[in-house]
């Protein structure tokens, strides 16, 4: 008896119409306005896709894995600020998404990740395609629910999505044993504000610490030295704007983490570009000189910081964070500001209103250092770099492109030589780190930005690690590029091991990776392939007039290192400015 | 370093239990020991946690357990006066030559007998930890064969 047929009985005997869980499910996602799921059936969940058949309002997109349908859902969320959703089986389905959960959960992503589970009857028995998927994931969620009676599922949903969505976003479990997904039961929408015993959305609504707002703001008047260090959290909670007026009224300079580039405009005249290990000169310079540093949703994270001990050393540091709990976590704050960037940014640019002077010698300082000591490399005229290519993406989509990358060595230079004029347009994984992150995500933005040119960079290692969802793209013609720097090598690992293993290579060289253009055709989407400057311009032309989606393979040369370097362990004081750093005839980018 | 005790209140869910203990272990905090048990209004329960650690360790460790979303709060309870007890049984080897010994000395430390073998004899000890330590310096010698102690609970004063 299917769904369908089994609700119509219990009309019939019950009279009043019930509707399955599975139902209630799809209708409660399309009450949050979900555009898009992001999923792979298996059998816990086949009743949830029994109700999706026929269902012309729910949008699922079938992936080939169910890791790309969770760095689809999170591509997704990054590039639009709303709720990503993904849907798995129980068991294997459930596990292939921890990658993506633990993804989301570093970085404060939004999503509501929904899986299947057997029936309650069966759960603690190790039956088939069992997995303790909610204990699994408590690590890496910011909540989870075990969904026990269908009544509760429209509740669970929309306390889900509101969890997801406010405070330090973060991802939800929501899993589903399959029994109630087959049980009836009424749907009666939630109204009204919704109320989480327990949760006050990480206190986005408590007032502001007005005493705070004071003494940060006499701290900004006796400062030399001021600086800004702007994370993700300006991104997520839209702070963007809000931020730009800050540094306007108070003339301080500010660096973006990886987190936050596009915070402010990458020609903005107050810009230092990215602190830490592979940040430019002047931001951590900025860095170490400063005497006030204002961290605006920045989690000081070890690679940003460095050793901790040389990290603004001489500073006073203002704390700005939705997460109370992340202000004295690593670095003392001497004014600590819990509450969301973009309330306290537009507080303090009320208050602020007056302006403040320049303080002229410590910003022309750094202006010289960044003019001095741009980012650099050698440039060819014959071999084609990896750091032009990322420039030529930069210079051609003129900085308005979503950008998503995966990680490694073409991370950072995209993070360093694209530059970004506006939040949302890098999707990267900053916390975690995961390989596979770069290509599927970038379908995700593109679903959530049909109208935006969206890039994906990757290495041709991370390309491996999910280049079967190339299949989405021809199948719904996503028109991603897909740009692989492919250097035939773990490039940051090789790096790593020349700089820091002396030259002890293990275990990096990736040739015998497939043919990347046949690779692309294999699966109906155009491939590409450029091995000199003049063939890459040429044929990424050829690519940006292309409407649906192309690969481009850019054979870079396999020598290239990220510089500056702050080795692993050193303070920012270490930092290696490399052979192109102090030598002339690089590229000046700045 | 002190020990610290951290008083929850948190829903009573499923898990619950769990969430707050995989928090302290992936975060390296230090305890002592976390008692559970309702709590006075129906669908909570309340915690304590005796936290080993510097006093930014320890409110560190509080902000991170109020972002969970069972748990309803999280106290300092060395903020204010607070009184901490914590249940213990000792089974004893049971020498019929030292009986009055055994017995003043569980007068002494106001402990109860709770079980009388014909070798053997469970002392119930209630008291703060440090009290309930030094009564088991001072049984030890009469051979104590099982201990079983349920960690600190405590309220705030007033």
């Amino acid at each position: 008896m299917n769904a369908k047929t089994q609700r119509t009985a219990w009309a019939a005997k019950n009279g009043g119409e019930r509707l399955t869980g599975s139902e209630i499910l799809l209708r409660a996602l399309l009450d949050e306005g979900v555009e898009c799921v992001f999923g792979y059936p298996g059998g816990a969940v086949l009743y949830i896709y029994d109700a999706m058949h026929g269902n012309p309002d729910f949008r699922h997109v079938l992936t080939r894995h169910e890791q790309g349908a969770i760095h689809a859902a999170d591509g997704y969320a990054r590039s639009t600020g709303k709720t990503g959703v993904v849907m798995a089986t129980s068991g294997p389905g459930a596990a292939n998404l921890v990658t993506g959960i633990a993804t989301a959960y570093m970085d404060s992503v939004p999503l509501v990740v929904i899986t299947g589970n057997v029936a309650t009857d069966l759960i603690g028995t190790d039956s088939f395609q069992e997995a303790d998927i909610v204990g699994i994931t408590q690590p890496i969620t910011k909540h989870s629910y075990f969904v026990r009676r269908a009544e509760d599922l429209a509740r669970i949903i929309r306390e889900a999505f509101h969890i997801a969505g406010t405070g330090r976003k973060g991802p939800v479990l929501v899993d589903i044993p399959k029994d109630v997904s087959a049980a009836l039961a009424v749907y009666t929408p939630p109204e009204g504000p919704i109320r989480v015993p327990g949760y006050d959305g990480d206190g986005e609504q408590r007032p502001l610490d007005e005493e705070a707002l004071d003494t940060l703001l006499e701290a900004i008047e006796q400062s030399e030295k001021p600086l800004v260090l702007a994370g993700g959290g300006v991104i997520q909670s839209e702070a963007g704007e809000a931020l730009q007026e800050f540094l306007r009224l108070t003339r301080i300079p500010v660096t973006t983490t990886l987190m936050g580039l596009g915070a402010v405009p990458a020609d903005h005249g107050m810009w230092l570009g990215m602190p830490g290990m592979h940040g430019t000169y002047a931001a951590n310079r900025a860095l170490i000189e400063c005497d006030l540093l204002i961290s605006v949703g920045a989690r000081f994270d070890d690679r940003v910081t460095m050793r901790l001990d040389g990290f603004a050393p001489r500073a006073r540091i203002a704390h700005i964070d939705i997460d109370a709990a992340e202000i004295g976590k690593l670095v003392p704050a001497a004014i600590p500001i819990a509450g969301d960037a973009k309330r306290v940014l537009e507080r303090l640019n009320f208050r602020a209103a007056g302006g403040f002077a320049e303080n002229a010698a410590w910003t022309d300082r750094l202006r010289r250092l960044k003019t001095e000591y741009p980012l650099r490399y050698e440039a060819s005229d014959t071999e084609l770099k990896p750091q032009y290519v990322i420039e030529m993406i930069s210079r051609t989509t003129e900085g308005e492109a979503i950008v998503t990358t995966d990680v490694g060595q073409h991370q950072m230079w995209a993070a360093q030589f694209y530059r970004f004029r506006r939040p949302r347009s890098l999707i990267t994984s900053g916390g975690l780190g995961t390989m596979g992150f770069g290509f599927p995500s970038a379908i995700g933005a593109q679903i959530g930005n049909p109208g935006r040119t969206v890039v994906s960079v990757n290495g041709d290692g991370g390309m491996q690690m999910c280049a079967q969802e190339l299949a989405i793209c021809a199948i719904h013609h996503i028109p991603v590029k897909i740009a692989v720097i492919n250097n035939r090598t773990l490039g940051m690992i090789k790096q790593w091991q020349e700089l820091i293993y002396e030259g002890r290579y293990s275990h990096i060289d990736l040739s015998g990776s497939p043919d990347f253009v046949k690779l692309a055709e294999a699966y109906g989407v155009k491939g590409l392939r450029a091995e000199t400057p003049a063939e890459a311009e040429r044929v990424w032309q050829e690519a940006m007039e292309t409407a649906g989606p192309v690969l481009i393979d850019f054979v870079v040369s396999k020598e290239e290192l990220v510089y500056p370097m702050v080795p692993q362990g050193k303070a920012l004081e270490d930092m290696i400015l490399g052979p192109a750093g102090s030598a002339e005839g690089g590229s000046k980018h700045e | 370093m002190n020990k610290r005790l951290i008083s929850l209140t948190v829903n009573d869910s499923p898990g619950v239990l769990q969430r707050v203990a995989g928090l302290i272990s992936r975060r390296g905090y230090n305890i002592e020991s976390i008692t559970v048990g309702a709590s006075e209004t129906d669908g909570l329960s309340r915690m304590t946690v005796a936290a080993i650690g510097d006093e930014a360790v320890i409110r560190q460790m509080c902000s991170q357990l109020r972002k969970l979303i069972d748990v309803r709060e999280a106290r300092l309870l060395h903020e204010r006066p607070f009184v901490s007890r914590e249940l213990m049984l000792v089974k004893i080897r049971l020498d019929p030559a030292r009986r009055a010994e055994i017995q003043s000395l569980t007068d002494t430390f106001r402990c109860s007998v709770v079980d009388v073998g014909p070798e053997t004899a469970i002392v119930q000890a209630v008291g703060d930890p440090e009290k309930n330590d030094a009564f088991l310096q001072l049984i030890r010698p009469y051979g104590i064969l099982e201990i079983a102690r349920t960690g600190e609970t405590a309220m705030n004063r007033g």
